[in-house]
């Protein structure tokens, strides 16, 4: 895959549709191109955020290790970009993503990242959207786990 | 220490001063027979003094002298000699006297040199000492770069003083005496203004220069302050850059500055005020000789021959008396910078030096607890940290520590570890105060760790033994001219107060560490790196480092041949596409097209540059293999595309840190050069144009930049051209390129990259831990491994080990302490830059490594993972500076308990 090839994958992604191409295009000459078989994991729970990641082709699940053994919270595919919140924070992975199917992806390194939100604000305002919308989908599943939770307690 | 410059050097060089007095007496003889001489040999043979007749002789050298009551004795009647004869005579006298009197000044000023060399020697010596046995509070307070200019700086001149601090008082004030006397002789009343001038001269002067001491004073501490600021700035600077306030530094620097400068120019002032003054005096006093001895001469009350003698000795009496005040105002400049340094390094306690003693015996094994007893500990500002705490370790028990961050427990480790002292209770070890036990004991046998490290310049390995080098174990039998040197070596050392130890000396001491000399020392290092999980970073560390394949030959092949090792077992881990291979005969899509066209890499990359631009070969041979056209078009497809995406971006942005093609400021250089060749046939464009798009091509590799530039066409007449490129080299190219060769070792190269013999895929993000994973285990199934890690103890960590992670400092500590066989192991959280996952494991492996081998040492550990606790015998929880909680740790039964609640 050339660079315009993914020049024309990252314009799909919602948080990138805004940037103007010579901007997607100098994001994807800095970013690695990675490729990863079945079953391999991208990173892991805990570990220190260094890049985020912009899935290619492939799909992988969302991981989080509880006491009973790691539980899959989510699925990823195409297009979507993965572990931007560990270096927005500066906090370790929340989640391990372990790919389902083989997996291409462009890696963003964390300066870069952040170099580009500050370079362009509108990327920024499409990253809190995303994130707001993410944490209101979560907030609605812990009132329905919740509610759920104590019907079975009555 | 002695507060007397003077008295100090006259305690230790007492003997040498009087032996260079009585030479420097001595001196004296030739000297003043070589001032009657010009005089004889003017008013003799030149002028005809006692040669009036022709033919006439006088005697040479004779040798009589009237005694008293014996009368005349004549020893010697002399050769007699004509005019010419003794003219010769007298010359070749003069002559002789010159000479002698160079080698007497010669032997004093040299004598003079060494012994005030040795004095400095001494002094420094003495002052590192100090700074060796100085109190933990008080090393909190100094500041480094202070201590090592005055030690460095300060006491220079007292060296240079030294061998005048004696000789010059003796020899002027007796020259300034003799002349005095002899005006006295003369005539009473004119030697007795003379005199009073003088003892004017000598008391305003010294009290006017009162002044200019203080001054001086205050312009080293001004100077020494300075200097600390200095160094301040370069140990801050990235604090200072990044809270905006290089401003306040430079106003701070400036007022510094303008301050020294006002003290300075209030020295220079005084000091020629002063100077203007003694210049007076001195020249007032042949004022007075001229107009009063005048007057007394016109009265008939003076002879004239008498004041003419007066004068004439007087001319001998400034210079001296002028020197002497010099060497006053040395003596005191220097016993002013004696002073500050002295009162700088008198700091009590002192620790006594017994407890430093060295010893090469083996420190006794500690038998009894190590205690706090009634501890209390108080920061510099007399807060107290811990208060009244009793806490009882004994031999073989592990304690935690809890409680977090200034609740004192790290203070109680670091009192334990006598990084601080007691403010009131003691700390002991049996029944003796730790601090009064020697550090031959208490330093081998109680091992303290934190997260503040220190690692000194040097390698790897160094800093890892550090903590086995206490004594000199081993005697250094030297041979011939080093035997020698070492003679002179301890003769000196001896003169000059310093200690006779042996730096040459082995001074590891194996046994401390369980081993029984170097051969089993490295099982040990392994051992403990893979406890402290260094083992990866200093085999990467090797690994990426280059070795001289003709020294290490043996070495060299064997990792040559790891290259067909390395294939068969990527295939066999179905990992082939992990690393692409260099084939003479194909093409490295992973690796530049520079390398791929060579088929080597650069090695002088400034002669290479020079030749791509002059030298005809390249042009030439891209032509043959039809190259220069493609070339020249791929090259304008990659300024196209990097003007394009970096055009927009200010040059310090860091994205220009990948990019390889160009330099930020060629950007606009290639833009312009793109618009005028933009759609021109290359036949048409310059030379030197078509030279820099085509190299911009050397760079490029096609999975990394993807600009989709390379067919297989192209890369087919690539592979073709490179035996052009390394048969048919000119000889003054040689040496530029070293060619890849599957059987060769490649000097230029790290050791990983020969072992690779290739480029590893870019398309794998964990590609290069893979195969440092693959080539790791490699290197340990053909027991290579040490070899490999040997490299890597080499490795220099740099200055304050600055070329390794904070992480690996710490760890690099700790792996420290645990080399060396302790009673009692102080861990103050020493892993704090760690994540709490490596953190815990490390901890972990600290435990199973300690507790193995039949060993017991006691543990005490800071942790900050209250879920650690459960691998100690007992938990010390504090609380404000309070022991809270002192209490057996449960065992580890709450599992089960949970379990059966849970059922």
């Amino acid at each position: 895959m050339l660079l315009k090839d993914e020049v024309e994958m990252l314009r799909r992604i919602t948080l990138f549709a805004g940037l103007p191409p010579a901007k997607l295009k100098l994001l994807a000459f800095t970013s690695d191109r990675v490729l990863y078989g079945a079953g391999e994991s991208l990173f892991h729970q805990g570990d220190i955020g260094d890049a985020a990641y912009v899935i290619l082709s492939g799909k992988a699940d969302v991981l989080v290790s509880t006491s009973t053994g790691p539980v899959k919270v989510a699925e990823v595919e195409e297009n979507s970009i993965i572990g931007e919140i560990a270096i927005l924070c500066n906090t370790p992975r929340t989640a391990t993503i372990t790919t389902t199917t083989p997996l291409e992806a462009l890696r963003i390194r964390k300066d870069d990242f952040l170099k580009l939100l500050a370079d362009f604000p509108e990327m920024a305002v499409e990253i809190m959207r995303v994130l707001a919308d993410r944490l209101s989908q979560t907030t609605s599943e812990l009132t329905e786990a919740r509610s759920r939770a104590q019907r079975v307690e009555a | 220490m002695e507060t007397h410059l003077s008295r100090y050097i006259w305690t230790h060089t007492r003997k040498q001063q009087l032996w260079i007095l009585l030479v420097v007496a001595l001196s004296m003889i030739p000297y003043f027979l070589s001032f009657d001489l010009p005089k004889q040999i003017v008013n003799g043979p030149i002028q005809g003094d006692g040669f009036e007749t022709p033919g006439a002789t006088q005697p040479f050298m004779p040798i009589s002298f009237d005694l008293p009551i014996v009368g005349h004795v004549d020893l010697f009647s002399g050769f007699e000699l004509g005019r010419q004869g003794t003219l010769l005579a007298l010359s070749l006298v003069f002559l002789v006297l010159v000479i002698v009197n160079g080698l007497f000044k010669f032997y004093i000023n040299t004598y003079k040199g060494r012994l005030g060399e040795r004095l400095l020697r001494r002094i420094r010596f003495e002052l590192i000492d100090r700074i060796l046995r100085f109190p933990p509070n008080h090393l909190k307070r100094v500041k480094p770069a202070e201590i090592a200019t005055m030690v460095k700086d300060e006491v220079e001149p007292m060296g240079g003083f030294t061998g005048d601090a004696f000789v010059q008082p003796a020899l002027l004030g007796g020259q300034a005496l003799t002349a005095l006397f002899f005006i006295l002789l003369q005539n009473f009343w004119l030697g007795f203004v003379a005199a009073l001038v003088v003892a004017l001269q000598a008391i305003i002067i010294p009290r006017m220069r009162k002044r200019l001491l203080v001054l001086g004073r205050e312009r080293q501490l001004t100077a020494r302050q300075l200097s600390g600021r200095v160094s301040e700035i370069v140990d801050g600077i990235h604090t200072i850059r990044g809270h905006d306030t290089s401003n306040y530094e430079r106003a701070d620097i400036a007022a510094r500055l303008g301050y020294i400068f006002k003290i300075r120019y209030d020295l220079y002032q005084w000091k020629f005020l002063v100077k203007f003054l003694n210049n007076f005096l001195a020249q007032v006093t042949p004022f007075l000789f001229y107009s009063i001895g005048g007057y007394l001469a016109l009265q008939g009350r003076l002879d004239i021959g008498q004041l003419v003698a007066v004068i004439g000795a007087y001319k001998d009496l400034p210079g001296p008396l002028k020197e002497l005040i010099d060497w006053d105002q040395a003596r005191q400049d220097v016993q002013v910078k004696y002073t500050q340094v002295v009162e700088q390094f008198s700091v009590e306690p002192l620790i006594d030096p017994k407890v430093q003693e060295v010893s090469v015996e083996p420190a006794p094994q500690l038998s009894g607890a190590l205690a706090a007893v009634n501890l209390s500990l108080a920061d510099d500002g007399g807060a107290k940290l811990i208060e009244h705490v009793s806490l009882q370790i004994h031999p073989g028990e592990t304690v935690a520590i809890t409680g977090g961050t200034g609740s004192g427990g790290e203070a109680l480790a670091e009192a334990f570890g006598r990084l601080t002292w007691p403010a009131s209770g003691r700390i002991v070890v049996g029944d003796n105060d730790i601090r009064e036990v020697p550090e031959a004991v208490i330093g081998r046998r109680i091992s303290y760790a934190s997260s503040e490290v220190y690692t000194f310049q040097g390698s790897l390995g160094d800093n890892l033994l550090y903590g086995l080098k206490h004594a000199p174990l081993t005697e250094v039998v030297y041979e011939g001219d080093r035997a020698a040197h070492r003679r002179w070596e301890l003769l000196e050392a001896k003169l000059a107060g310093n200690p006779s130890l042996d730096i040459n000396s082995d001074w590891i001491d194996y046994a401390a560490a369980g081993a029984t000399g170097p051969e089993d020392l490295f099982a040990k290092v392994r051992a403990v790196l893979d406890v402290v999980l260094l083992t990866n970073d200093v085999l990467a560390l090797a690994v990426r480092s280059t070795m001289d394949p003709v020294e290490h030959a043996d070495f060299a092949g064997e990792i040559v041949d790891m290259r067909g090792a390395l294939r068969r077992r990527l295939e066999d881990e179905k990992l082939s596409d992990l690393v692409v291979f260099f084939e003479p005969g194909s093409y490295n899509i992973e690796a530049t097209v520079g390398e791929n066209l060579l088929f080597g890499t650069v090695t002088d990359r400034a002669r290479w540059e020079q030749a791509l631009e002059n030298h005809p070969f390249f042009k030439t041979v891209l032509k043959r293999a039809g190259l220069h056209e493609a070339f020249y078009e791929m090259g304008l497809e990659i300024a196209e595309n990097v003007v394009e995406l970096f055009r927009d971006l200010p040059p310090d942005h860091p994205f220009f840190q990948q990019l390889t093609f160009m330099t930020s400021d060629e950007i606009p250089v290639y833009e312009g050069l793109l618009q005028r060749l933009r759609g021109r046939p290359l036949e048409e464009v310059s030379e030197d144009d078509a030279i820099r798009i085509i190299r911009l091509c050397f760079g490029y590799i096609e999975t990394r930049h993807r600009f989709g530039l390379l067919s297989d066409k192209l890369m087919t007449k690539i592979v073709e051209a490179r035996s052009e490129f390394s048969d048919g080299l000119p000889a003054d190219l040689m040496g530029i390129i070293e060619h890849y060769e599957p059987n060769r070792y490649m000097a230029s190269a790290s050791i990983i990259d020969n072992v690779l013999f290739g480029r590893i895929g870019h398309k794998h993000t964990d590609g290069s831990d893979k195969i440092r994973a693959i080539v790791r285990d490699l290197f340990e199934s053909l027991g290579l491994d040490g070899k490999v890690l040997a490299f890597g103890l080499d490795f220099d960590v740099g200055a304050g080990g600055k070329r390794l992670t904070a992480g690996q400092r710490q760890k690099l500590n700790l792996a420290r302490t645990l080399m060396r066989i302790s009673d009692f192991y102080v861990f103050n959280q020493p892993l704090l830059a760690l994540d709490q996952r490596t953190q815990d494991r490390i901890t972990r492996n600290v435990f199973a490594f300690l507790r193995d081998e039949n060993r017991n040492p006691a543990i005490v550990w800071v942790i900050s993972n209250p879920a650690l606790s459960e691998l100690f015998d007992r938990v010390a929880h504090f609380e404000n500076g309070r022991l809270s909680k002192d209490e057996t740790a449960q065992t580890p039964a709450k599992d089960s308990d949970y379990k059966e609640l849970a059922s």
